[in-house]
């Protein structure tokens, strides 16, 4: 394991995973909201937002999948050093994280059951940018509406008509984060 | 600050805590399972929503707690000095100044913003267990968003009483999916989970469920088209700062049938007084005085 | 004048020092130590450590301390001190089949190997005040014996190699921990049992008895209790093998229980199990009786209606903290659900009464 693994975690874990979670739920509460993430610094080619979410969210109870070009020695070490997540495929993640084409298809991840509709997998997509512009979006957490730069608005919208069952994403750029629920829906594309 | 953890819990069991805040954000409405733990209060006295607070504060809040609308009710007492000892955040009684409140059976009067969270504590989550004790027949009849049972019970009360006979934890129905208790507040303050800028989260700690409403949720009390929800309150204003659109407490003054009416929310009734405003009692009080 | 309440912190604070006084009692009676009650108190520390779910004398001892021998409340101190232990590891399932028995009878064989030995019991007390321990016990000391060197194997074990009683499945499977992952149901006999074990004593022992009045009626005996020390290890994974860590004493029941058969299977005894912390006999039956009650379906009888049979019943009502807190928890104030009631009856009322009096009129 290369020294990398063991450093970039939260400098002091409990007040800054408080912080990271508050920007998350703000973020997740209020779709399309773009909101800072800081405190994790992880390998690259990971974001610091993503690592941040990672820190925040995941331990042994959480399996994830790193997809594509975030599989990497580095990044493994790092996520089992800090985090203790077990590494998986896509069919037994709680997270999944990559850059959008890694993530898919999107039909591999757990969407929860109808009984268990919170049995469904969160995707944290990698973004090159995160704006507020592009797509319309509506539903709950949205005053009237918003605007998100989103990878696949199709494919977004196919997960959203699954409600109450689907994926709930986070997208993540630099220290950026904004949240895409399942409950929110798509105009434009 | 003290021996704790920050705001008492560990971090793994935070981090499950807070993992069920996302998804119940995500399903609003919907009743999400999390391991709750055995907190050092009793089970029905707040633990869900403790748990709640303590995997949302961050150093930096401000936090305020009322039960029935009080901030100097025992309870909410105790609870405010639990997470001042162990998370060492900033409290206040100022429902404006307040970024977290955590409450049991009220809504604060005055609107609450885009920058405020509120935890509710909830007994029993499952606005179907009176009407079907198994949790196990429940969860189906969600699933198959098969609610009649609940609009029979409340025409039967229709059909006894010519009203329908909840006055709390009145059920609603969330986005046109979910229907969610609300836990046991007035109905008078059901309007206000409608639409509203803050965060509300709910916590059942004992029956292990945490569920949510994003700002801005389409929030609908059940009702009939020939038997409208009402908002219902005392018909009075309040006798110490003359609210007519408060929720009313209403107290025994004497034992020939005195009695006057009080704002719940006592922050409300302070801030109102403190502008000049002033009830029928207290004027009177006053007058005597002088 | 209604003057708002204030200084419910200095009440609540009055109360804990008052609370304090009387845990006290007149200081002219010597305090009760720790060491005593963990000594004098064993079978009330027991109770505290199985159904608080930690096995530490000490601490129960001195949670029945601080709760003025209120158990309920003692467990509840315990369950909340255990929450916040780190946990490092999990050991491996203890072999009751090697347990050093201080006590161990069996009702269904007159004698077997390794004996009926009784132990420290009541049972054959007669229940008459004893007024000499109202003066000074003394230290009483009891004849010895040899101990048994070898293990005592299990009553069970004996109608097993002939078949005659089913045979549990084994295996290694990690058990649900429902102390960290929400109650599912329907709920694997892993899950049940644990919850019966950390169940109230009362509301076990009261279910375990309906079944045999009559309410899914079992016809259980003590196929074998046994009462003794173990051996708790643990497996270390950079050693690759397991090491014994502690001994603690436990109390075992296995049932034996009517027999059931079919066409394709000769008839045979069935089983239901209780184990606990310490010398805690009664539960353990108890649990061994309700364990058996549940597993109804498994065995292919049928459903009675019976509260022992009801899973969901049984596991959401039977534990004692959960049921405490929100059994109090009515003495919170609800006055503004109350108000909003009293509205209701009021509007209502005023309804009927204009109703009536139109009706007079027409």
């Amino acid at each position: 394991m290369q020294t990398e693994a063991l450093e970039g975690g939260f400098p002091d874990a409990p007040l800054d995973a408080a912080r990271a979670f508050r920007a998350a739920m703000n973020a997740m509460a209020r779709p399309g909201r773009i909101e800072t993430l800081v405190g994790a610094v992880p390998p690259a080619p990971l974001s610091p937002a993503a690592g941040a979410l990672i820190l925040t969210l995941c331990d042994p109870g959480t399996p994830v999948h790193l997809a594509g070009a975030l599989d990497v020695a580095g990044l493994r070490d790092w996520i089992t050093f800090h985090t203790g997540a077990p590494l998986v495929g896509p069919a037994q993640a709680a997270f999944a994280v990559g850059k959008w084409e890694d993530l898919q298809p999107l039909d591999a991840y757990r969407i929860g059951t109808s009984e268990y509709p919170d049995r469904s997998a969160t995707l944290i997509v990698e973004m090159p940018e995160l704006t507020p512009q592009g797509a319309v979006l509506t539903g709950p957490g949205i005053k009237e509406s918003t605007r998100l730069s989103l990878p696949d608005v199709a494919a977004m919208r196919r997960n959203a008509a699954l409600f109450p069952l689907g994926l709930d994403f986070f997208l993540t750029s630099a220290n950026r984060v904004a949240a895409l629920p399942r409950s929110t829906q798509l105009e434009g594309n | 600050m003290s021996d704790y953890n920050f705001a008492y819990l560990d971090e793994q069991t935070k981090r499950m805590i807070r993992r069920a805040i996302l998804k119940g954000l995500a399903v609003p409405g919907y009743q999400v399972p999390f391991a709750s733990r055995e907190m050092p209060m009793p089970y029905g006295w707040g633990t869900g929503g403790v748990q709640v607070s303590a995997a949302t504060l961050t150093p930096e809040d401000r936090f305020k707690v009322i039960d029935q609308g009080a901030d100097d009710t025992t309870n909410a007492v105790s609870i405010r000095k639990f997470f001042e000892r162990t998370a060492g955040v900033e409290v206040t009684e100022e429902t404006e100044a307040a970024t977290i409140i955590q409450t049991r059976h009220r809504i604060p009067e005055a609107p609450l913003s885009e920058d405020q969270i509120l935890v509710y504590q909830v007994p029993i989550p499952e606005p179907l267990r009176f009407l079907e004790p198994r949790e196990t027949e429940t969860r189906k009849m969600h699933s198959l968003e098969e609610y009649g049972l609940m609009h029979v019970k409340l025409y039967e009360d229709i059909s006894q009483h010519g009203a329908i006979a909840t006055a709390y934890a009145y059920p609603v129905k969330v986005e046109g999916r979910y229907v969610m208790d609300p836990s046991p507040i007035p109905k008078f303050d059901n309007p206000k989970l409608a639409d509203c800028p803050a965060i509300q989260l709910f916590g059942a700690g004992r029956e292990q469920r945490i569920y949510a409403l994003p700002p801005y949720s389409d929030v609908v009390s059940l009702d009939f088209e020939d038997h409208p929800f009402e908002a219902s309150k005392a018909d009075h204003p309040c006798d110490l700062c003359d609210a007519r659109d408060s929720y009313l407490d209403e107290v025994i003054t004497d034992d020939r049938g005195g009695r006057m009416f009080v704002c719940s929310d006592t922050d409300y009734c302070r801030t109102r007084q403190a502008q000049g405003h002033l009830g029928a009692q207290l004027a009177a009080r006053q007058e005597g005085a002088a | 004048m209604y003057v708002a309440v204030k200084g419910g912190e200095r009440a609540i604070d009055n109360a804990h020092a008052w609370l304090a006084e009387e845990r006290r009692g007149d200081p002219a009676v010597p305090e009760l130590s720790v060491a005593q009650i963990r000594e004098q108190m064993a079978l009330a520390v027991n109770r505290v450590m199985t159904e608080g779910s930690l096995y530490d004398p000490d601490l129960a001892a001195l949670a029945i301390k601080q709760a003025r021998g209120d158990l309920i409340e003692a467990i509840f101190l315990i369950r909340a001190y255990r929450t916040t232990l780190p946990r490092f590891g999990s050991s491996a399932p203890v072999k009751t089949a090697e347990m050093a028995c201080e006590r161990r009878i069996s009702a269904t064989f007159k004698d077997a190997p390794g004996g009926q030995v009784l132990g420290p019991t009541f049972d054959y007390t007669h229940r008459l005040l004893d007024f000499k321990l109202a003066a000074e016990g003394g230290t009483p000391a009891a004849p010895e014996g040899e101990a048994r060197r070898e293990a005592t194997p299990h009553i069970t074990g004996f109608l097993n190699r002939e078949g005659l009683i089913q045979t549990e499945d084994e295996s290694d499977e990690t058990p649900p921990d429902l102390t960290r992952e929400p109650m599912e149901l329907p709920a694997a006999r892993a899950l049940r049992l644990q919850a019966l074990t950390r169940g109230d004593e009362g509301f076990v022992l009261g279910l375990a008895y309906s079944t045999q009045r009559g309410y899914a009626r079992n016809h259980a005996f003590v196929g074998e209790l046994r009462i003794g020390s173990v051996a708790v290890e643990m497996e270390i994974p950079e050693l690759g093998f397991a090491i014994e860590i502690g001994e603690i004493t436990v109390t075992e029941c296995e049932s034996v229980n009517q027999f059931k058969g079919s066409k394709t299977e000769p008839p045979q005894f069935t089983r239901g199990y209780g184990l606990v912390f310490g010398q805690t006999e009664r539960k353990a039956i108890s649990m061994a009786l309700v364990d058996r009650a549940l597993r109804w379906k498994e065995l292919g009888e049928d459903d009675q209606g019976a509260p022992a049979q009801d899973e969901e019943f049984v596991l959401m009502h039977c534990d004692n903290i959960q049921a405490t807190g929100f059994l109090e928890h009515i003495k919170l104030p609800h006055y503004v659900d109350f108000q909003s009631e009293l509205e209701l009856v009021r509007k209502l009322r005023r309804a009927a009464g204009a109703e009536e009096v139109k009706e007079a009129a027409e």
